[in-house]
């Protein structure tokens, strides 16, 4: 009697890419809750069009590559990429930027490296990069959380400001954006938290200047730290349905956190502290659902520590001393770009042999 | 004889394509090519320099010790860069100050060295005046190329500022393509060069190989039958 001998690994999941990637999905919900209550409806309609785009452009990138596009579009990794990149662009940008930046997402930086597995860039991140830079006025034209707003859209409105660019009165994106002062001559267009401090300190205010505004109710700033606090939860779900690991989240957090520790004794006054940095912009996002991408992270254990404390060392100097009020885009790219590096150097040592001295 | 001026033509244009085959000279390729103007300037300035030095480089060949052929190469280059510098801060003097560092940068261009190393220091000069224009050509081909598409991406418009290079009554030639109210900046800045040019080679690599696909699929027209012997 003959035994079939099967090469490693013998250790099987069950779990299929699809099964994780609607894990994530699941995990994102509480998060894109937070932001649908404090940034209205038009998060919703980006994240339609953007499933939407990315599902078409997925099975006609496979068919183009004679692959079976239902096969390609069943592991549902298109749809997480449109999600990310859906929930990472302001709510009332026009239609077309979020088409765009899918299709870019998932024609160039995907399809055109391979395909599911093959991408070196984290796709959502680079189509971002793509939008950031080429469309800079759309792309930083967040919303005031709706508690703040002057004039919050309602579901028909934002619809129509997505299609539009204004609403069936007249109203632009620019008055969507202005908040209640109490005045009516001192109406202000918001800027998110991040952006606020930078424009400030900028302007010769220290930090505690900064954040006198009074968007900065709470750790962070209004809305934005709840949304952090919904993308936290999720990822705490990741972390123990086991989809990642918490070497990526641990480190980047981690890295991030004693930067701004540092950065905090030396200048309190000019760089922003612990708590912006961990729960303002996409630091949450970023820390479970961004970097943790399998594709284009680090391999081995100590690669993903060394490729996760990268991105947060460079998420901290981005947005203490870029030009860029937040990084974590950046940041996930250059980092990308390190990881071929990282692999070769942390390779671990194959079971049974001895580690070479070098 | 003329099979050889064939085969130059060919490589250079399209076979053994200095910016798409060699890859040589990407530094300028990308940082000039944001508009079809600036293209065709620094195309034709490199592709002058590139006859040049190939005719001067090839009549020199036989007395120039070997030891030293690299200097020697690196002074003919850049003495007709200079030339085509000063002519051009003459004549298309609003060219001259868009291109700026880089009309002077030709003489590090790795395709003209190339050549000169390459082909001109081991043939004759009608030969190798000729291998530099056809090398020239496509790399100004491939420059323009790139430039358009840049262009229309990044502006909507092919030949904007053509009057910089050809004089006044070029700035008819500016063609308004698309109206874009927010056009896609990408393409203008330098990550949009690197992508456009890896979008032109693989364009370039897509069509050889359909070439190739056809040429195995065509029957052999005169087919013979081949005498076999076999060794027992």
């Amino acid at each position: 009697m003959s035994f079939y001998i099967a090469s490693s690994p013998h250790n099987h999941q069950r779990r299929t890419t699809a099964t994780l990637m609607n894990i994530v999905l699941l995990a994102m919900i509480p998060g894109f809750i937070a932001q649908l209550y404090f940034f209205g409806w038009g998060v919703l309609f980006q994240l339609g069009v953007a499933i939407a785009v990315a599902c078409a452009c997925e099975a006609l990138c496979l068919m183009a590559r004679d692959r079976s596009a239902m096969m390609g579009l069943r592991d549902n990794t298109a749809i997480v990429t449109a999600a990310l990149l859906a929930v990472s662009i302001p709510p009332l940008a026009p239609w077309w930027v979020i088409v765009i930046g899918t299709l870019f997402s998932i024609g160039v930086v995907k399809h055109l490296f391979g395909g599911v597995g093959q991408n070196i860039f984290n796709p959502a991140m680079a189509g971002y990069v793509l939008l950031l830079i080429s469309f800079p006025v759309q792309m930083t034209a967040w919303l005031p959380p709706a508690s703040l707003a002057s004039n919050v859209p309602s579901f028909l409105d934002s619809l129509h400001l997505f299609l539009f660019q204004y609403t069936s009165e007249g109203y632009s994106v620019e008055q969507m954006r202005r908040i209640d002062t109490g005045t009516l001559l001192d109406a202000v267009v918001m800027a998110t938290p991040l952006d606020h401090i930078k424009t400030q300190l900028s302007q010769g205010l220290t930090l505690g200047e900064a954040t006198q505004h009074q968007q900065f109710t709470g750790i962070a700033g209004m809305g934005w730290q709840w949304v952090n606090a919904g993308y936290l939860l999720g990822g705490l779900v990741l972390l123990q349905q086991r989809v990642i690991q918490w070497h990526i989240p641990g480190a980047f957090l981690g890295a991030l956190a004693v930067c701004a520790i540092i950065g905090s004794v030396f200048a309190p006054d000019y760089l922003p502290g612990l708590n912006i940095h961990l729960f303002s912009g996409a630091t949450m996002l970023a820390a479970f659902f961004i970097a943790t991408d399998p594709v284009s992270a680090a391999t081995s254990n100590r690669g993903k520590l060394i490729y996760a404390a990268l991105i947060g060392v460079l998420v901290y100097l981005i947005r203490s001393f870029g030009g860029y009020p937040d990084a974590v885009a950046f940041a996930v790219l250059l980092a990308n770009l390190c990881v071929p590096v990282i692999d070769q150097y942390t390779r671990p040592t194959t079971y049974g042999y001895q580690r070479e001295e070098r | 004889m003329s099979n050889e001026y064939a085969t130059l033509s060919k490589d250079g244009l399209w076979e053994n394509n200095p910016a798409l085959v060699q890859l040589l000279g990407l530094c300028p390729l990308l940082a000039v090519s944001g508009t079809v103007t600036n293209a065709l300037g620094l195309g034709i300035a490199t592709m002058l320099v590139l006859v040049g030095s190939n005719i001067t480089v090839s009549l020199v060949r036989n007395f120039v010790p070997n030891e030293i052929r690299i200097p020697v190469f690196v002074i003919v280059i850049a003495t007709f860069v200079t030339l085509v510098e000063l002519t051009m801060n003459a004549f298309t003097y609003g060219l001259f100050m868009a291109l700026g560092i880089f009309i002077p940068l030709i003489v590090t261009n790795c395709a003209i060295i190339g050549r000169a190393e390459a082909y001109a220091s081991k043939n004759a000069w009608p030969k190798a005046g000729f291998d530099g224009l056809m090398m020239g050509l496509g790399f100004a081909a491939v420059l323009v190329a790139l430039g358009a598409m840049r262009e229309l991406l990044g502006q909507g418009t092919l030949f904007d500022g053509a009057e910089l290079l050809l004089g006044a009554w070029a700035s008819e030639l500016r063609i308004q393509l698309i109206q874009f109210d927010y056009p896609l900046l990408l393409a203008i800045l330098p990550p949009g060069a690197f992508i456009c040019m890896g979008f032109l080679i693989a364009g370039k690599n897509w069509l050889d190989l359909r070439r190739k696909e056809k040429l195995a699929k065509q029957p052999i027209a005169k087919a013979q039958r081949a005498r076999v012997t076999t060794v027992n």
